[in-house]
């Protein structure tokens, strides 16, 4: 008798275990909807509004993305990470992709085994300081107290600052914006270093943004990106070319307004187009996709220019201006590689 | 009848591994034995093999990395280029410096609470239970984040102390509250200062020595030597004495508002002070309720006792009741500093660098390596947690009823 | 006789004089205050300290409460309304109510549900809690686990329904065995759950959720308040067999068994909660088949039920030390085997006497829950520190929220601990 309870409990065990693991792109399409990692509240990027919608310029990745597998860009469970267990969901499988304004770096890549699949936003970290202060430039901060925000590059990169430029700080770690914020505010640290991006929300929301002053030193490349697990190509491709045709969508002139009426038919115009879309050739099928994904990821988010304008452009409280994130006829970096 | 007490010989049968007592426990700690073979194989297996998935494996040489990152509250040298370890050696001594100076003031407060609650003061009665049952029933991760904003909201910043009509002074002259932090005047050791931290040193030991013998005094001859104020005074003159005749060797570097800070003397930071007092505003309330249990549980025959013998209510406390309640209150006084130590993990929320901010928080986030740091975590607590559990149970063994 | 007696007297006052009133000061709220609050010059000292205090808090909050908005949109529009004077913002309590009790995921046209579920939370607990009520109550208790699951999570009503079959099956076959031998009816019992289990999953079929009655929430759209309650009541509940089961473990004379439980007993008591849960959301994903259904609400709630077991076991383990030794010896002079004695003699009188230290292991167990907001759970203090105060229009209201999660909390302990005193005078066997 107690034999078959052991029994019982291995079956029980290897039941759960006996779903295999597939691979992502069809354990995605078996469950209908598709889990995205994003942060747990950082307005323009992600953030829950008054409804619980996640709204923000990662969620929107999110979107495209479960749009262009499944066709439905509500399909998304949002599961919200902090600094400290984003790898971890990613590496478990907890989640199929990481849209968190998280940076890419070497040691993410190889270290951690996971694949960055592109750049959805260029950033940088900056210093923002009370005007009274009278400081124009960061390298005057000596002995000044840094609030930052815990768990990013931001504090590797504050430290390597100050020390290349040898003079003191003393560093505030803080968990989220909003007590960066009050602290700020309150006099408690002197200046608040994270993103530019974030920088410029933060101010925006002020009472007073004329009082304080971005400082002109941009200290670190940050470039943002949504990642998958190393070892599953052909669900970081979907991811990479979900991306990568939002960018284009807005380089060829698609939005979401028109891209309905363009992936009718084919015009032979325009070649690229029709083969994005799906009129003609047949990159869906190469990706394991229906022909229109990227009709309705563009068709669901819109392309990557109204994504910016929507979420944290300069008509948003927000108020960000495209700059390295313009296409590179613009003279930004956006260059997506061709649809053939 | 010398057959009546041998058990059947040579007969074991498999049914008596469940029905005789003597083997049952053997069944049961074998079947025991295997399912924990069991769960700790399926759970390893899995382990092993998600890591081989992933491409990962355990290891723990990121720990001699240089950690990259600055910590404000430090108390041995420590800058960013610091491997790991050392980052978690930060953090571990500011734990046990938080956790320190939270179970002193806990105690006083706790105390004084619980013997007000017992005061024959209506209104104090009343308001020590408000604040009893105002801390113990809230939470205290939103004790700390309260008092935290308290701090931050209420204390001026230090450029109010700027200017010609600043909107802030400095107590005396020698401290400054700020919202950053309080910051205190630091002693300077100069040449010599050794010789009166010596004297200091001996003078305290001089009290005791002075306390035995006006105690040996009072048994063996029944004369009572006042320990009050001859105790004050070996304490204070011959160390001020010294420290003139030395030409004062400490002098005091007082904290100057200079460029963004306070710069000089020692700086309490801001999260440090609001995670100390939060921890034992906290736990004092829990601490009043023991030291108010323990003061009851002293029946009344005692204290009545006690005075028939003509002792005063000053004696009666201190001789009869309080060694009577602290058999009571220590053992759950032990427990509360355990809480305090676990409790002070909640650094995490004020940025106070304690362990799980440094090894479980920054460490953690910027190395990837969760398992390690996790478990390395845990051990350190298990650690503090064992220790002060022995330390205090060979203590508490030593004011056990010794009864015959 | 009353005659001469009248005559040999010059005079007699043949009413009693009506009693003086006692002095001004030995008298009314005079008395009072001289033996309450004056009595000594120190105690007089006090007393002001104290109503200096008292002022002191009054005056800074009665007119931050009572000048308080209630209908503003934003921070910034409370703040104009406001116009410098003191003043709450309590208007986020409004705007965010539903948020702060809910979470922000969870369908806003389900919120009856869990509403329910608190309800019937009450009509469950009180048998448990109140003995003089009638003992049938119980069986609505018995199943009330399997309905409130059913209303929270929504779902297919299949699912609660054969978690309670099994259930069921196991009880009726460990009351059918457990005459004859502990063993057979336990493991029999665990095994007849197992079985009917394991069938009644078959039943289920993967779409039935689509179709179901109440629509399916997923564990993940939990949050605010809502959490809290449901992490302390589940964690509470399952924690008690386990506490049962580890104090046992510790008191047996196996020494295999006594050296497992005394390891994680004290693996257990020795780290902070948090860590625990950073295993929870760290580490314990590595640890099972990574398509394993387990989510992150579970994870925690194994991990917090672990936790909470293991100081409950200590409890209960003192309750059976403080059991003299003549019970046992009188149970075992009756015949009784362990599991008998334990069962009849042993435990009821253990676990009364640890009642008490159960419900105050309970009320810190509840407020620990606020913890999964460091791990990014969105409990009631998640929510605050999260979403509220990261929103455009209410950043920097902080003394609303975080007052308005301490009453809540306050409220609820203070109930918890309130009936632990009742409990523990009612419980009071002894003459003192």
């Amino acid at each position: 008798m107690k034999k078959s309870v052991v029994i019982g409990a291995l079956t029980a065990a290897g039941l759960s275990a006996g779903a295999a693991a597939a691979s992502t792109l069809e354990d995605v399409k078996a469950r209908g909807s598709l889990n995205c990692g994003v942060s747990t509240g950082l307005v323009g990027f992600s953030s829950p509004d008054a409804n619980g919608t996640w709204q923000g310029f990662d969620v929107a990745v999110c979107r495209a993305v479960a749009a262009a597998v499944l066709g439905d860009p509500n399909a998304v469970e949002f599961v919200a990470t902090t600094g400290k267990t984003r790898f971890t969901a990613l590496a478990s499988g907890e989640i199929d992709m990481l849209a968190r304004n998280t940076t890419w770096t070497l040691s993410r890549d190889v270290d951690l085994k996971f694949t960055f699949v592109g750049v959805n936003y260029y950033d940088g970290q900056g210093f923002m300081v009370p005007k009274e202060l009278n400081v124009s430039s960061a390298k005057e901060l000596d002995g000044a107290t840094v609030c930052i925000q815990t768990g990013t590059t931001t504090e590797l990169n504050l430290a390597d600052f100050f020390r290349a430029n040898n003079i003191n700080y003393e560093p505030v770690p803080v968990e989220t914006n909003a007590e960066a914020q009050q602290q700020y505010l309150a006099g408690a640290c002197d200046v608040y270093t994270t993103d530019a991006s974030g920088l410029a929300a933060t101010r925006a929301a002020f009472e007073a943004p004329d009082a304080h002053v971005l400082l002109p030193e941009i200290i670190s490349k940050e470039p943002l990106g949504p990642l998958v697990r190393h070892g599953d190509d052909e669900w970081g491709d979907v991811v990479r070319w979900t991306l990568n045709a939002l960018i284009s969508a807005e380089e060829l002139g698609v939005s979401s307004a028109n891209v309905a009426s363009l992936s009718e038919s084919a015009n032979p115009e325009t070649p690229e187009i029709n083969r994005m879309l799906g009129t003609e050739g047949n990159l869906g099928e190469m990706l394991g996709l229906n022909a229109d994904w990227a009709a309705k990821a563009i068709g669901a988010v819109g392309n990557y220019g109204e994504i910016f304008a929507k979420n944290i452009g300069e008509e948003t409280p927000v108020g960000l201006a495209r700059g390295l994130n313009g296409q590179w006829e613009d003279g930004g970096l956006l260059y997506a590689p061709p649809f053939r | 009848m010398t057959t009546l007490s041998d058990p059947p010989q040579g007969s074991f049968r498999l049914s008596m591994l469940i029905y005789d007592t003597r083997y049952r426990s053997l069944t049961f700690q074998a079947i025991a034995a295997i399912l924990l073979a069991l769960a700790i194989w399926y759970l390893g297996s899995n382990l092993i093999q998600n890591l081989r998935v992933q491409g990962l494996d355990i290891a723990y040489d990121f720990l001699v990395d240089p950690a990259g990152y600055d910590i404000n509250q430090t108390l041995i040298e420590y800058d960013s280029q610091s491997a790991h370890w050392r980052a978690a050696i930060v953090g571990i001594l500011n734990t046990l410096l938080v956790a320190f100076l939270a179970c002193v003031t806990a105690t006083v407060f706790g105390v004084f609470a619980g013997v007000l609650r017992l005061s024959n003061n209506w209104l104090v009665r009343k308001l020590m239970s408000f604040y009893v049952e105002i801390f113990r029933n809230i939470p205290v991760l939103i004790w700390i984040l309260i008092i935290f904003f308290i701090m931050i909201a209420v204390m001026p910043a230090p450029r109010a102390f700027r200017g010609d009509e600043p909107d802030a002074t400095m107590l005396l002259g020698l401290f400054a509250f700020t919202n950053r932090g309080v910051y205190i005047p630091a002693p300077v050791w100069g040449p010599g200062s050794l010789v009166v931290v010596a004297t200091f040193v001996a003078s305290i030991i001089g009290i005791f020595a002075y306390r035995r013998y006006a105690t040996k005094l009072l048994y063996d001859t029944g004369r009572l030597l006042p320990t009050g104020w001859p105790s004050l005074v070996i304490l204070i003159v011959p160390t001020l004495l010294v420290f003139f005749i030395m030409g004062r060797p400490i002098g005091l570097d007082v904290p100057e508002l200079g460029g963004f800070n306070f710069r000089g003397g020692i700086q309490v930071g801001a999260p440090l002070i609001a995670l100390w007092f939060a921890l034992s505003i906290y736990t004092g309330a829990f601490i009043a309720e023991n030291v108010r249990a323990g003061i009851q549980a002293v029946s009344r025959g005692q204290t009545e006792a006690a005075a028939a013998l003509g002792l005063r209510p000053g004696r009666v406390m201190k001789l009869v009741v309080l060694p009577q309640a602290l058999r009571v209150i220590i053992p759950p006084l032990i427990s509360q500093y355990l809480n305090i130590t676990k409790n002070s993990s909640l650094a995490i929320a004020v940025g106070y660098a304690d362990i799980t901010a440094t090894l479980g928080g920054i460490t953690l986030n910027q190395t990837g390596r969760a398992i390690e740091c996790v478990l390395l975590l845990m051990l350190f607590y298990l650690t503090i947690s064992l220790t002060i559990s022995a330390v205090m149970n060979v203590y508490n063994n030593s004011v056990k009823l010794k009864e015959r | 006789m009353s005659d001469t007696h009248a005559q040999s007297v010059a005079f007699v006052r043949d009413t009693e004089i009506p009693s003086a009133p006692p002095p001004y000061a030995a008298t009314g709220p005079v008395k009072w205050m001289r033996e309450n609050l004056f009595a000594t010059h120190a105690n007089g000292a006090l007393t002001l300290i104290a109503l200096y205090v008292i002022w002191y808090v009054l005056s800074g909050a009665v007119p931050w409460i009572f000048n308080g908005l209630w209908n503003t949109s934003s921070l910034s529009e409370c703040r104009e309304v406001l116009d410098g004077t003191v003043g709450a913002c309590f208007s986020v309590l409004t705007e965010r109510w539903n948020q702060l009790l809910f979470g922000f995921q969870y369908p806003e046209e389900y919120y009856w549900r869990p509403t329910l579920a608190f309800l019937l939370l009450g009509v469950a607990a009180a048998p448990v809690l109140f003995f003089d009520l009638p003992r049938k109550m119980l069986a609505f208790t018995a199943i009330y686990p399997f309905v409130a699951y059913w209303l929270i999570w929504g779902g297919t009503m299949l699912t609660p329904i054969v978690a309670f079959l099994g259930v069921a099956a196991g009880a009726m076959v460990y009351k059918r065995f457990v005459t004859g031998s502990f063993a057979l009816g336990f493991f029999g019992g665990i095994f007849a759950a197992f079985v009917v289990w394991n069938l009644g999953g078959f039943l289920i079929s993967d779409t039935a959720s689509d179709t179901a009655m109440l629509g399916a929430v997923p564990s993940r759209d939990l949050g605010g308040f809502m959490l809290n309650m449901m992490l302390g009541v589940t964690c509470v509940s399952l924690s008690i067999p386990i506490g049962i089961a580890l104090a046992l473990g510790r008191q047996s004379s196996m020494p295999l068994i006594k050296w497992i439980c005394v390891v994680f007993i004290e693996f257990i008591r020795g780290v902070p909660l948090i860590t625990l849960l950073f295993v929870a959301s760290v580490m314990l994903a590595y640890f099972f088949p990574p398509e394993s259904s387990l989510d992150l609400f579970l994870r925690v709630v194994i991990m917090i039920t672990m936790f909470s077991g293991a100081y409950i076991a200590e409890v209960i383990r003192g309750g059976l030390a403080a059991l003299p030794k003549g019970q046992y010896e009188a149970a075992d002079s009756l015949g009784l085997d362990y599991a008998q004695a334990m069962r009849l003699i042993i435990l009821p009188q253990a676990l009364k006497i640890s009642i008490p230290g159960i419900v105050n292991i309970a009320v810190g167990l509840f407020k620990d829950t606020t913890l999964v907001s460091v791990i990014g759970m969105f409990d009631i203090v998640g929510m605050i520190r999260g979403p509220i105060l990261a929103s455009t229009e209410w950043n920097g209201v902080y003394w609303e929220l975080l007052g308005f999660a301490s009453v809540l909390f306050f409220i609820v302990c203070y109930g918890i601990s309130q009936y632990s005193q009742w409990l523990e005078r009612r419980l009071a066997t002894d003459h003192r």
